[in-house]
């Protein structure tokens, strides 16, 4: 009886499409997902885990690809980083993975490298991150430093922006907001921004008390000239820093802050109220008004069966991520990730905000930059963004020991490491 | 700029001249004109708005300050959005009536940036000197300080002849020193001079510092008569400056010292007076802010007194969350603090994962009511914030009630009894099992009402707890286990030392500062800051 509806049902399967049939006898093609579903950056990344989810089971509904389904694996590492390399590890050796899509955090990603070059593996990472790293397995769909810290400082330095004159770089003691900071230090000062008028701060992870720091950017935004606040500063601290502000009564329009950690799904967790009119530089906000975008927030609530989850920027990198990769399965026509690789490299897909991603040689993605202001509803209002996209750039150009680099992952180059004025690679090169 | 924006610039100039002169008086135009996308055409369109005497167009700028400003897409006329009934309305500004029958999707709000909202602000100022409210009054005073104009003089001159608040007079008299100081007589500025000394607002300093510099060389100023009196002005004004430095230091330490203390004095009681390890306490400071939350959400209209509800309730949940622990886990463990360290840490994990599962992984929003927002300002350059103000306020009340617990009830005696001496204690009477648990309940008890203080602070999430653990040992160790009083001058030792640190050292090393130097301490005096003394303290 078994059999024999099995049977049925395979006849009918054949009568709606032969090659799908061919491909279930040819087996699956298995993504991994290596998003932190429990421990401090859960928060953050279990939403990564259900936008993978998501597209892929829309993808299958499409008919899956090349003709095969695809079939997720989802570890768990936890918030831990020596577990984010081990379960990379898993996933492509024991898994055998085609890609995996994962990490949050830098050093989470920097745990994983070590594995996936080893194991010649693909990884899709979609958070904007500081750069200074080109890897040859990795695929970079969030926004580098030029994509998003650079063209903040510019609108704020424009008369849009108020015309600031006075910086002070805030953040969270980690690799992301140093690197960013000493970046953006360097542009500052190659825009005519005295090194008195720069304030630097770092705080602890989970900080509480801004009382402190809070009466000092109090002070330094008081001397007369227009002053701003560039935020580093890591998801859960924000909240006591905002709501400081606002008790010590700075307003937006005093001294605005530009943060690079606060999205949509962060402000959904806070009392919006005293963060209206401060600022946030994305490449994507959920306020988008495009038909793609419109489209995305309606399956995504569709699929997590609640209308009032928000969308945000690293869920469209993901969402751009996962899209390059089906492009270039089919265009190399195999999952072997050689030929994914070179595949890669060109690829075009539409992106949320109304323009187009491709992907550089370099292994970074073109994104638009938008800035936005909070709205009491915990959304963003696009103030201002760039003509067109920009291409994110691997190697700093206003850091002394980066800007004579270059990473081009096409050959007969092949380099994540590229020193133009030396003309030799310096880095790790294909072996 | 570059040669668009000086063309855009231009263009503007010419339609704002244009603006002034053929249509002045014609508020429905202007009106129009706000729907625009180009933040330029704005800018001017409000500085011509700004020129009209019309009451609508205080209306406005309100509203586009407040965004609640809309435009209709097919008459182009602005709206004012309200809700009522949780639906959206819309009121024509233009003749005061609300729109009826008409698509709402075809409204859109007039996006305002910070810099059209800077613009706002000053001319709503001007708009506002003459409030009947004393607050907005004030508010658009301070206003005039931040730009202060020759233009403006007669304004705040009119303001002057009829105010009655003395604050509100004060700022103002301010306001037209500063005018003053930009005029060519030097008699007038040596005037204006003498009504500056000792004023702290920052815009005095900064005006002093342009005539004469930071330090007394260089600026603007040319006579020396009028340098002399700025530069004393300047100096005095430092000097008092320094002092409020000083001092809101110290209160920054102090409040920090609150909050250490709220979170530190329930395990004072757990950890200090019953010797337990216990690893969830943290969580059980979380599950008061998850009170909170709660509260905030099964009473919406009650958002103002939502604090004083979630106290209660929360020592409830924590303590009742406390008993079962120490019935169900800890009471098998006593005497093997290494086994009940393992456990309660245990419980910790298994009680945020609780959260995460019941709540979701994200944090909670958890508003602040209004009376807790904002800051009271001491003079010009130093206000406390209310928020921090009422944390100490509560941490000392809790301390105080603590301790009247612990020293004039039946049940605080029954307490020491039994921690002093369970055998005799047992023999006397008292049921030393149920002693311990209604501890245990009153230490995580107060660790829940920590939790709603600190939600007014911070996070409400599954990690708030694990921020404040080692905290709360560090203070409970530091000032000496088992001594409330201990608990006490341990926080604020730590709360003050800290904040006196960071703004020498930053925030990252002044944390690593003190931490080395309780280890210094410890290795000193192992009994922390108030040691017990006597025999019970020896086994």
């Amino acid at each position: 009886m078994k059999k024999g509806l099995k049977a049925g049902l395979m006849a009918m399967a054949l009568t709606a499409s032969l090659a799908s049939v061919q491909a279930m006898a040819a087996g699956v093609i298995k993504v991994g997902v290596l998003h932190s579903l429990s421990g401090t950056m859960a928060i953050s990344e279990s939403t990564l885990k259900d936008t993978v989810l998501m597209l892929i089971k829309e993808q299958n509904a499409k008919g899956g690809l090349l003709g095969k389904k695809i079939e997720p694996v989802v570890v768990d590492p936890a918030s831990n980083w020596p577990l984010f390399a081990e379960k990379a590890k898993e996933l492509l050796e024991k898994d055998k993975v085609s890609a995996i899509f994962g990490c949050w955090t830098s050093v989470s990603r920097k745990s994983v490298l070590p594995v996936v070059e080893h194991d010649d593996g693909i990884l899709f990472y979609p958070v904007q991150w500081e750069g200074e790293e080109s890897s040859k397995n990795v695929f970079y769909t969030g926004a580098t430093p030029n994509q998003q810290a650079i063209p903040a400082i510019n609108y704020l330095l424009s008369k849009e922006g108020g015309s600031v004159k006075r910086f002070a770089l805030i953040g969270t003691d980690y690799v992301y907001p140093r690197t960013t900071n000493k970046i953006l230090e360097a542009y500052l000062k190659s825009k005519g921004i005295k090194s008195s008028d720069i304030m630097v701060k770092y705080t602890p992870f989970g900080y509480s008390d801004w009382q402190t720091i809070v009466s000092e950017v109090k002070k330094f935004g008081s001397q007369g000239e227009k002053t701003a606040v560039v935020s580093t500063i890591n998801g859960d601290a924000n909240v006591p820093f905002y709501k400081e502000l606002a008790n010590q009564g700075i307003k937006a329009e005093d001294i605005p802050v530009v943060a690079f950690s606060v999205g949509e799904q962060e402000l959904s967790g806070m009392d919006t109220k005293p963060l209206v009119g401060h600022l946030a530089a994305w490449n994507y906000f959920m306020s988008d008004d495009t038909r793609a975008n419109e489209k995305f927030i309606k399956e995504w609530h569709k699929y997590i069966g609640n209308d009032k989850r928000v969308t945000n920027d690293p869920m469209e990198a993901t969402y751009i991520g996962f899209h390059m990769w089906v492009k270039a399965v089919q265009k190399a026509g195999t999952t072997d990730p050689d030929a994914v690789r070179k595949a890669l490299i060109g690829i075009t897909v539409p992106n949320l905000s109304g323009g187009y991603a491709t992907m550089m040689p370099n292994h970074m993605i073109t994104k638009p930059v938008q800035i936005g202001e909070i709205q009491s509803d915990g959304q963003f209002s696009v103030v201002w963004q760039t003509r067109g996209e920009v291409a994110g750039d691997a190697w700093s150009d206003y850091l002394p020991g980066s800007k004579d680099l270059i990473a081009d992952w096409r050959a007969p180059m092949e380099c994540g490491h590229f020193n133009v004025k030396t003309g030799k690679c310096t880095g790790e090169k294909k072996k | 700029m570059n040669n668009r924006g000086w063309l855009a610039l231009l263009l503007g100039v010419i339609l704002s001249t244009a603006a002034a002169s053929a249509w002045s008086d014609d508020f429905t135009t202007l009106a129009t004109q706000l729907k625009s996308r180009d933040f330029n055409t704005k800018q001017q369109t409000i500085e011509a708005l700004a020129k009209i005497n019309d009451p609508r167009v205080l209306t406005i700028f309100k509203a586009m300050m407040g965004g609640q400003l809309f435009y209709n897409e097919d008459n182009s006329q602005p709206y004012l959005e309200s809700e009522k009934n949780g639906e959206r309305q819309f009121t024509s500004v233009l003749t005061g009536k609300q729109a009826e029958g008409m698509d709402p999707f075809s409204f859109h709000r007039v996006v305002v940036n910070n810099y059209l909202r800077g613009i706002l602000r000053d001319h709503l100022a001007g708009l506002e000197l003459s409030s009947p409210d004393e607050g907005l009054r004030l508010k658009a005073a301070r206003q005039m300080l931040d730009d202060p104009e020759p233009d403006d003089m007669p304004r705040i001159g009119k303001a002057l002849e009829r105010e009655t608040s003395p604050k509100v007079h004060r700022v103002l008299v301010l306001a037209q020193d500063l005018i003053r100081l930009q005029k060519d007589d030097s008699a007038v500025r040596l005037a204006a001079i003498a009504g500056l000394e000792g004023q702290l607002e920052p815009d005095v300093k900064d005006a002093l510092v342009q005539l004469v510099g930071p330090d007394g060389k260089g600026g603007s100023e040319k006579d020396p008569k009028v340098r002399a009196a700025a530069w004393s002005a300047l100096q005095g004004i430092n000097t008092r400056l320094w002092w409020n430095g000083i001092f809101q230091n110290v209160y920054f330490g102090v409040s920090l010292g609150a909050v250490l203390l709220l979170a530190a004095v329930g395990l004072a009681i757990t950890f200090g007076v019953m010797g337990v390890i216990n690893m969830a306490h943290g969580e059980m400071i979380m599950l008061g802010a998850y009170t909170t939350y709660m509260v905030q959400q099964i009473w919406p209209g009650l958002i103002e007194y939502s604090v004083f509800i979630a106290i209660p309730l929360a020592f409830c949940v924590s303590g009742l969350v406390g008993v079962l622990l120490e019935r169900l886990v800890i009471r098998h463990l006593y005497g093997r603090p290494l086994e009940t360290l393992l456990a309660t840490f245990g419980v910790s994990l298994a009680l945020q994962q609780a959260v995460r599962t019941i709540f979701s992984p994200l944090n909670r929003s958890v508003i602040t009511p209004d009376w807790m927002s904002g800051s009271f300002a001491v003079n010009g350059a130093l206000s406390l914030t209310w928020n921090r103000l009422y944390i100490i306020i509560f941490a000392l009340l809790v301390l105080l009630v603590l301790s009247v617990v612990l020293r004039k009830t039946q049940f605080g005696l029954q307490m020491r009894a039994v921690t002093q001496n369970r055998r005799m204690a047992n023999s006397m009477g008292i049921r030393a099992g149920w002693v311990d648990a209604l501890t245990f309940g009153l230490g995580s008890g107060i660790a829940g009402i920590a939790g709603v203080a600190l939600s007014q602070l911070t996070n409400v999430g599954p990690n708030l707890g694990q921020d404040y653990i080692v905290d709360s040992f560090m203070v409970v160790v530091f000032g000496g286990v088992g001594n409330l009083m201990g608990t006490f001058f341990g926080a604020m030792t730590l709360g003050i030392a800290n904040k006196l640190l960071e703004p020498f050292s930053g925030a990252v090393l002044a944390k690593i500062v003190v931490l080395v130097f309780i280890i210094l301490f410890i290795q000193k005096r192992p009994r922390g800051l108030f040691a017990l003394k006597g025999r019970a303290i020896e086994d």
